[in-house]
């Protein structure tokens, strides 16, 4: 691997001055499960690592009623699971955090990593997307949120100028009768890539008959993980149906722009995008309904 | 010559020094500068789990770990399982199972079996399975680890 200084931030405004005095070549460390690779790959090129896992802010993992989740950037997945109120209140978020990669990925490894790869793949930003999560960004001059479906603007590129570090990612807390859902497609039973992802959220009526709102997010088929913005509103107001659902899952699949590659063709991936919507929603209907 | 820290951390239940550039991994640390080979070098990229130890009662890939990093920390890898003249239960289960014929991965498994068994002392083959899924065995074809776990969690019930 290539010589790198190391350096552990206590705080965001050190983090935040050693990025922007550093430039591009400077990175947060936070889990290391891609960054550390990708330094020892030679696929980046790394003079510093800033290890941000000694800030507070980036540690908390705090959940309530009303004001919703804070996610600190550095929090890793099994933390997450861990905390039965915030399973219940956002399982989407939970369905990702437990499939990706193994146990021993899933205690370094973290839901603001995941985002700050921006991989195409990921598996955590679909679930972020449709529970409309929030990015605070730290920088040189002050903090600044942005929707998460702004965050990634290309495979490996995101939003993030000069200096700026991702800080933690706030949800709303849970409507009543909602929901979440995530799940991909992989050929394996675990441990993979998605070869197409998908997420859902639903807030149904009192009735449990109407679909109030929902929100589809899609992984691995375009340069960034996508928000069906069309496909989610053509679902609010309908009835509980299979038609219903059918038409947002066509509508999700006219937005896909996969690429054939090592894990699956073009075809195969629009194919998938149609099962896994339907699943996806029909799963977080479900879990509003057993709830 | 690259600029090295000084790292002061636990392993296996001792206070141990070391000297490391920031680019040295743990499982490079481990092996490399403190001679404990216990911990294996798969793919160095955290898909087979040969290096599993567990940090901070965290079972990680010490390949994508950092030495600088476990300043403070805890640190249990293989060499500190088991009494200097008994083998640790789970050892037993996979001598008693022939979990093991190669045995490159078997650190890495037992390291993963002990994390298990530490937080859920009752699994089930489902959960054992998931739970090993970072771990990858090219010899056994898995089934006589999950009963070499199997049996670990009940010698130790």
């Amino acid at each position: 691997m290539q010589a790198f200084e190391y350096i552990a931030a206590r705080t965001v405004p050190e983090a935040v001055a050693l990025l922007d005095e550093k430039g591009e070549k400077a990175r947060i460390l936070a889990g290391g499960t891609d960054l550390i690779v990708q330094v020892r790959e030679a696929r980046r090129d790394v003079d510093w690592m800033i290890d941000i896992k000694a800030i507070p802010e980036v540690n908390v993992l705090a959940y309530d009623a009303e004001a919703g989740l804070t996610l600190g950037a550095a929090v890793p997945c099994y933390q997450i699971y861990a905390e039965a109120d915030i399973c219940d209140a956002y399982p989407g978020i939970i369905d990702a955090t437990k499939i990706i990669g193994g146990t021993a990925i899933q205690g370094r490894a973290g839901v603001g990593g995941n985002l700050c790869n921006a991989s195409p793949a990921a598996d955590c930003i679909p679930p972020l997307i449709v529970l409309n999560a929030t990015c605070v960004i730290a920088g040189p001059n002050g903090e600044r949120d942005i929707p998460v479906e702004a965050f990634c603007t290309s495979p490996g590129q995101t939003a993030l100028e000069k200096g700026e570090m991702l800080v933690a990612l706030k949800i709303p807390a849970p409507q009543n009768n909602s929901s979440s859902f995530y799940l991909r497609f992989i050929p394996r039973n675990e441990m993979d890539i998605a070869v197409v992802g998908a997420g859902a959220s639903v807030t149904l009526d009192d009735a449990k008959q109407t679909i109030v709102s929902a929100r589809i997010a899609l992984a691995a088929v375009a340069p960034t993980p996508l928000f069906a913005e069309e496909a989610s509103a053509l679902l609010a107001g309908r009835e509980l149906s299979d038609e219903a659902i059918d038409a947002a899952a066509q509508a999700a699949q006219a937005i896909a722009r996969p690429i054939s590659d090592m894990r699956g063709t073009a075809e195969q991936r629009t194919h998938l995008v149609g099962v896994l919507t339907r699943r996806a929603l029909n799963g977080a209907i479900q879990r509003v309904l057993d709830a | 010559m690259a600029i090295k820290s000084h790292v002061q951390t636990t392993i296996n239940g001792e206070t141990v020094e070391f000297l490391c550039e920031s680019r040295q991994s743990l499982l490079e640390v481990l092996r490399d500068e403190l001679h404990l080979t216990g911990a294996k070098e798969g793919c160095n990229n955290g898909n087979c789990g040969a290096c599993s130890v567990i940090l901070d009662g965290r079972l990680v890939n010490s390949c994508l770990v950092l030495g600088v990093e476990t300043e403070g920390k805890s640190v249990e890898t293989i060499e500190g399982l088991a009494a200097p003249d008994k083998l640790h239960p789970i050892q037993d289960a996979f001598l008693e199972n022939a979990a093991l014929q190669c045995g490159i991965c078997t650190p890495g498994f037992i390291m993963s079996t002990k994390a298990l068994l530490d937080s859920n002392p009752n699994p089930t083959e489902h959960e054992i399975r998931y739970w090993l899924a970072g771990n990858l065995c090219r010899c056994t074809g898995y089934d006589k680890i999950v009963r070499a776990v199997q049996d670990a969690a009940k010698a130790s019930a």
